[in-house]
């Protein structure tokens, strides 16, 4: 039996230790926001937050996650508005959206480490984010709108 | 499963019973155990935005496309699959812009297959150039019938109405769209004959097309975790299912299996021997589980001998001799055009080009894995997955099931990612034989990543011989252009296949974009078929099909013939583009023909100050022009890239690309530059990023560690344009796609003097061509 947080309420769940998070999530407790894309770590479809830091769930084992705080797209905002997820609207930025929830969930921990990033600063955290359709220049721009935002910066908004 | 005690809490948190839908099968999002889960029930045929349902009884339904139902919501029935075009609100603004709808009223609503339909099918950049003019007579005929009900509820005549935002008024009594359904019957159905002969609005008068305002319905959804995937269909009792994947796609037999040790895996029930009555499957094993983590344990587990089909050895290297072989065969292939005097240009030519230009295999990985779930109820079959060509793989599941046509539905869900891939449905066959073993329990059968890409239907690889022939002046007398590949619709689709001057039948998809819109005298262009890909792998259709690499043969050999002639690359191609005979164009679709392509390429010049710019060392432009897909279907574009070379290391570094469109009318300005973005970040994915290459019958790569797709430090700066047109609208899915290799192969010779003939273009072939120069 392993028992963590999920978005704020407890869970306990009995699969074997080394069942990854991802599947977890998914599939004992019914929370599908979160994708299986490579399985391997490498695409951050699966992305999620462990303690505040974005973690990929698809190579996470959910007994390291035993007491953990863990949230996912699901809760990073009550309502779905956080400003990220603001941003991303605004700025039209899924295509197909597989990939989004990762995608938003590392953005949402990327503004933490920099609220003011810059490109490089964008792409160097943003790099283990696979988008197949290739709506990078749209996730640059919403997360410099989400910034701005998250600043109360009304001239940049 | 009987550790699964399944029930759900709503969002408050009270719990609920697993409802039925509306077609009474269940379909929910799950809690198994003691879990909760927020997810809203992950019903197929969903509607956006979300928290609507179908509308209920009393709506009015003047077309199969529409409905209104009493309260004024506006259902729009959608036929093709939302694949990140969000072709959905595309679709939607067009009847709705001739229909005179209240917009915040609209819904989009996904259908299950079903005959009425017609051809489901959603790819070839197809979607609005295929609907224009059906979704225009259809909002028409919605909105005579709204106006004559509205005039007789009114107590007037409909020649004393207007309508505008779903209300009609007469003088200063008005009734809503809602009310006329409430209130009146409307009842006026038409004939096909009868709607054609409705008039349409003048395009002065739209609202809604062509309004870069309006959002995608389909995006709030894929901000917060509701959207519902193929990947999240869930249905009660199912169990989780993982191919064990053969040795070669075709031919291999099971020898034996042994499942000692997939027996320890907790959760493992069994594994079946998948028997394909209809061939596409051949040779698989699929093992299910309680949970997909068990299943894909028990498969890693799971020992399985087989016999290996006859390509167990087969390579890139041999497929593309085949190529070769088969161009270097005057016998066979298909003449797409064949002019007279061919032949008598190149024999009495002055002087004669050749080159050979070859495209390396690339995959599709779309990011959701190719999945299936499957179950039988009341002796019909549901197949619930994201599915691009659902007319296609129906019949060919009723022959795998062996039961009628009738007898199996397709639900539709969102893709994650389709590009191609999942034009070709063969996923769903194993998970519904894999049901049908088991009685028609409900099986989801989801590949990992490696089993998708072993299996991928995948972009063939191509050889491209260009030659051109030269008279004393120079001037160009003839072009023979050839091509050799995997057909995709010669495997999948061969009623699909167009037909060649000489009448045999040939893949469009194979050889479109050698059929270009350049005068270059005698013309001939043959398509030939690569059996021994086609013998290896299941070729398949990926973004912008063949003219996302036929471009890269035709655009770089004319930058070449171009410098050869000591003549400016762009000035040389707007003496090309003059639009005599074949290449005038016709209406509706390709009005303007050639000039319009000129017209494009000048505006990008403009755009860039072609020829002026003063860049640094090893920086420079180049340019590529094509008609996008087909020349049925014009996409007009044309793209500069400006790269830099590193000489040290060979690597090539996009810095810009500037694009021009006219793709006639723009339904959607925003989905249009989205989609512009995506297709042509593809192509400079395909030109310097990724490619896979077939090492024993299968592609070698099997996930990101070594497949390499552009990341966002990759991406350079886009400026995309549109040019205003008020012409049919045209395919905007791929064309972007087709322009950047070229452009990019261009723009490194422009550089460093390096010519390359080969996509991708990797660092060693620019240091290889540095160290020869």
């Amino acid at each position: 039996m392993t028992t963590f947080r999920l978005n704020g309420r407890e869970v306990t769940v009995d699969v074997p230790g080394d069942t990854p998070l991802l599947w977890v999530i998914r599939d004992e407790v019914g929370l599908t926001g979160t994708k299986f894309g490579c399985g391997i770590g490498m695409c951050g479809a699966c992305t999620i937050h462990i303690g505040g830091r974005a973690t990929r769930s698809c190579v996470t084992p959910v007994s390291a996650a035993e007491g953990a705080d863990i949230t996912t797209i699901e809760g990073i905002d009550p309502e779905g508005n956080h400003p990220v997820q603001q941003a991303w609207r605004e700025i039209q930025v899924p295509q197909c959206g597989y990939c989004q929830s990762g995608q938003i969930m590392q953005a949402v921990s990327l503004l933490k480490d920099y609220p003011s990033p810059t490109d490089e600063e964008i792409d160097a955290v943003m790099a283990g984010s696979l988008c197949r359709c290739m709506t990078y220049i749209r996730i640059r721009e919403a997360i410099k709108k989400a910034a701005a935002t998250a600043r109360g910066d009304a001239s940049n908004g | 499963m009987g550790r699964l005690n399944r029930f759900r809490l709503g969002k408050d948190g009270r719990r609920e019973q697993a409802s039925l839908s509306r077609r009474g099968f269940l379909v929910t999002s799950l809690g198994a155990g003691v879990m909760f889960g927020f997810a809203r029930p992950s019903a197929a045929n969903q509607i956006f935005p979300l928290d609507r349902s179908l509308p209920g009884d009393g709506a009015f339904e003047p077309t199969i496309w529409c409905s209104i139902a009493p309260d004024g919501e506006i259902t729009v029935n959608i036929i093709r699959a939302e694949m990140g075009q969000h072709i959905g609100t595309a679709l939607a603004r067009i009847i709705a812009d001739e229909m005179e709808a209240d917009w915040s009223k609209v819904r989009i609503n996904y259908v299950d297959t079903d005959p009425k339909w017609g051809l489901m099918v959603t790819g070839g950049s197809w979607s609005v150039w295929m609907t224009w003019d059906v979704f225009r007579q259809a909002g028409a005929a919605t909105r005579t019938a709204m106006v004559e009900e509205g005039a007789r509820l009114l107590g007037t005549t409909p020649d004393k109405c207007t309508v505008a935002n779903s209300i009609v008024s007469a003088g200063n009594r008005q009734i809503s769209f809602g009310d006329i359904v409430a209130k009146g019957h409307p009842s006026h159905s038409f004939t096909p004959e009868e709607m054609a002969r409705l008039p349409l609005k003048p395009a002065s008068e739209r609202r809604l097309i062509g309004n870069a305002e309006l959002k995608a319905l389909d995006i709030p959804a894929k901000t917060n975790g509701t959207a519902i995937y193929g990947i999240d269909a869930r249905v009660e009792g199912m169990v989780y299912a993982r191919p064990k994947m053969p040795p070669t796609r075709y031919g291999s037999k099971v020898r034996s299996v042994d499942d000692t040790d997939a027996k320890k895996i907790r959760g493992y029930i069994r594994y079946l021997l998948i028997d394909d009555p209809s061939q596409v499957v051949q040779g698989w094993v699929v093992v299910l589980a309680e949970s997909y983590s068990a299943a894909i344990r028990a498969t890693d587990a799971l020992k399985v001998e087989w016999t290996p089909g006859e390509t167990i050895h087969t390579s890139e290297r041999d497929i593309q001799d085949r190529g070769r072989e088969l161009i270097n065969n005057k016998e066979g292939g298909v003449y797409i055009f064949n002019d007279d005097g061919v032949d008598q240009a190149f024999g009495s030519a002055h002087t004669v080009m050749e080159q050979e230009y070859t495209c390396a295999s690339v995959l599709h990985y779309q990011l959701e894995p190719t999945n299936a779930l499957a179950f039988e109820k009341d002796g019909v079959y549901e197949i619930h997955a994201g599915n691009q060509w659902q007319s296609l793989i129906l019949p060919t599941l009723a022959k795998s099931l062996q039961v009628p046509e009738s007898k199996v539905i397709l639900r539709s869900y969102l893709l994650g990612g389709g590009f191609g891939r999942r034009l070709n449905g063969d996923y769903m066959i194993p998970a519904a034989l894999a049901s049908k073993a088991l009685g028609g329990k409900p099986v989801k059968l989801i590949l990992t990543r490696s089993d998708d890409m072993q299996f991928d239907s995948f972009r063939s690889p191509s050889v491209q011989r260009l030659r051109m022939a030269f008279d004393a002046s120079d001037r160009i007398t003839s072009m023979d252009y050839q091509a050799a590949a995997g057909w995709p619709t010669g495997v999948m689709a061969e009623a699909f296949m167009e037909k060649g001057v000489d009448g045999k039948p040939y893949d469009q998809f194979a050889i479109a974009g050698g059929d270009h819109w350049y005068e270059v005298g005698a013309f001939r262009v043959r398509a030939l078929r690569n059996d021994l890909a086609e013998k290896t792998f299941r070729p398949g259709w990926l973004r912008s099909v063949s003219p996302g690499w036929t471009s890269w043969g035709i655009e770089c050999f004319l930058d070449e013939v171009a410098h050869r002639q000591k003549k400016d690359p762009a000035q040389f191609r707007l003496e090309l583009l003059t639009a005599q005979g074949r290449n005038k164009g016709q209406a509706p679709d390709s009005v303007g023909g050639a000039l319009r392509q000129a017209a494009v390429v000048r505006r990008l010049m403009e755009k860039v100050n072609w020829g002026k710019a003063n860049l640094p060392k090893d920086t420079a432009m180049g340019l590529a022009t094509t008609a996008g897909q087909e020349r049925g279907m014009p996409t007009w574009i044309g793209c500069v890239a400006q790269v830099h070379v590193d000489r040290s290391t060979g690597v090539v570094t996009c810095q810009k690309l500037t694009i021009v469109v006219d793709a006639g009318t723009v339904v959607d300005p925003d989905g249009a530059k989205a989609q512009t973005e995506g297709a042509a970040l593809w192509g400079l994915s395909m030109a310097l990023f990724e490619n896979t290459e077939i090492v024993n019958g299968m592609p070698v790569d099997r996930n990101l560690n070594t497949y390499t797709p552009l990341r966002i430090a990759d991406t350079p700066e886009m400026d995309i344009e549109f040019l205003p047109s008020t012409e049919k609208p045209m395919g905007l899915g791929e064309p972007g796609t087709t322009v950047v290799g070229p452009a990019i192969g261009n723009a490194i010779f422009n550089a460093v003097g390096v010519r390359l003939r080969h996509m991708p273009v990797r660092p060693a072939d620019v240091l290889r061509g540095l160290q020869n120069g």
